[in-house]
């Protein structure tokens, strides 16, 4: 029953988060454009609006697997925001392997919002499903590998050896210091921004829901609360990129007790929000090649590099 | 109801179609998306598929080859839902209301298939986009 209760706790407040951060985006770009942007609440809004709208099914659709997609995505998001917090609340309650776990819960969101696309039916859909595939095999590989920096610089450390648990990575840090304050950590952590940027999907990876292309992409044919499940999810992914981020390479949350590292969580999550934005703003969008060929030829060398540096120690 | 015409009127999405425009209004609805006059302000975004608006910005005389697509496009809009006629044209038919390829403007078009559609009208030829504005707020307020 309390495990429930905290499932529930951090999805809604990592959803709360979210809904915030993407304020937090819009008011950015629109600072950057030179105008005021929209209101604080307007992400609620938005959610408010869509669920107050009709959902219109194509005839073409599958019409079970159309619907139900949004909502397993949204509920792996659910899940793997859950063990973040859990890694940073609570680190000596996180097993062994949560890293991995992670990582393959946050390919869900992606994998749903493909089958949706494939089910709707719409030949624009299907563009931006099979441009999402190609994407989604281009940055899991370099982001893989950014995640293996952090387990190696813990291998070297005597009390915790090479797992592949969140938790030992936020007390390893607590004690050794950030992932990042390192030559092999800046280089997993540039890595790893730029992948979580196309995890996103923001520019300049956007290409899955390229409004001017493809007419709204993958989520092309979704109206009304389903078309709110996947912005909700958007926003669950976006709460937990930079949080994920925190706890691979920032420390995290170092100490739950304390009110100051609670702050300084906030403070890190702010600066990873606002990096994302600004990566965001100021980049065009890459086309498919170009984008597979920068993560494959581009940043998957970087990685290994950053990986062979950890190795060697530094 | 209430509370969905409150949403709506919070964040209205729009979606343009163009229906036989000679342009003008067109490239006055794009000025309006723009940084200059900021609706993003009110909510207001523009999106990319029709299955994602709350409101349909139609410009152009209702040419006869384009009128089973604007039903079509208004069909695939979920309710509840705006058409705004931006232009003369759109409205009436403007200077091209004897010519060959009009048969109906668009309000009648649309009412063809739904009779209780909310349609707002902004003239001008083409219309400033600070009329536009006032239009949508207008329209807006009488939901």
């Amino acid at each position: 029953m309390e495990t429930i209760g905290a499932f529930f706790a951090a999805s809604l407040g990592t959803l709360l988060v979210g809904m915030l951060s993407s304020w937090v985006d819009r008011k950015v770009t629109a600072r950057v454009q030179y105008r005021v942007g929209p209101p604080l609440l307007q992400p609620f809004y938005d959610i408010a609006k869509l669920l107050g709208k009709e959902t219109l099914v194509s005839e073409r659709a599958r019409g079970r697997g159309f619907l139900l997609a949004p909502l397993v995505g949204f509920a792996a998001a659910a899940v793997a925001a859950a063990m973040l917090w859990l890694a940073n609340v609570r680190p000596a309650q996180a097993f062994v392997g949560d890293l991995i776990v992670v990582i393959y819960v946050l390919t869900i969101p992606a994998l749903a919002g493909i089958y949706g696309a494939l089910a709707s039916g719409s030949p624009h859909a299907a563009i931006g499903a099979s441009r999402e595939m190609k994407l989604l095999l281009a940055y899991e590989l370099p982001l893989v590998l950014s995640a293996l920096v952090p387990v190696v610089q813990m291998g070297r450390s005597p009390d915790f050896g090479p797992t592949f648990s969140l938790g030992a990575m936020v007390q390893y840090q607590h004690g050794a210091g950030w992932v990042l304050a390192s030559a092999s950590g800046i280089l997993a952590a540039a890595v790893a921004l730029l992948c979580l940027q196309a995890k996103l999907t923001l520019v300049p990876f956007d290409l899955p829901e390229a409004e001017t292309e493809l007419m709204g992409g993958s989520a092309l044919e979704y109206s009304g609360p389903p078309l709110a499940v996947l912005r909700l999810t958007r926003a669950l992914l976006l709460a937990i990129a930079p949080l994920y981020f925190a706890t691979l390479f920032l420390g995290g949350l170092s100490d739950a007790t304390s009110g100051w590292s609670w702050l300084a969580l906030a403070g890190k999550y702010l600066v990873v929000v606002v990096l994302v934005v600004l990566i965001r703003n100021t980049n065009p969008r890459l086309r498919i090649d170009q984008a597979v060929k920068f993560f494959w030829m581009g940043l998957a060398p970087v990685a290994a590099l950053a990986l062979v540096l950890a190795v060697l120690g530094f | 109801m209430a509370w969905q015409t409150w949403g709506l009127k919070r964040s209205p999405w729009v979606y343009h179609v163009n229906v036989g425009a000679c342009n003008n209004c067109d490239i006055e609805v794009l000025e309006l998306l723009t940084p200059r006059y900021d609706v993003e302000r009110f909510g207001i975004t523009l999106v990319g598929s029709p299955r994602h608006a709350d409101a349909l910005l139609v410009t152009g005389v209702c040419t006869r080859q384009a009128e089973p697509r604007l039903r079509a496009v208004y069909e695939q809009t979920p309710k509840p839902c705006v058409v705004f006629c931006i232009g003369v044209c759109a409205c009436t038919g403007g200077i091209f209301r004897h010519a060959y390829h009009f048969d109906r403007p668009v309000d009648e078009v649309i009412r063809e298939i739904d009779p209780k559609a909310i349609i707002a009208y902004v003239p001008g030829c083409p219309p400033k986009p600070e009329g536009m504005i006032l239009g949508a707020v207008k329209a807006l307020g009488t939901l």
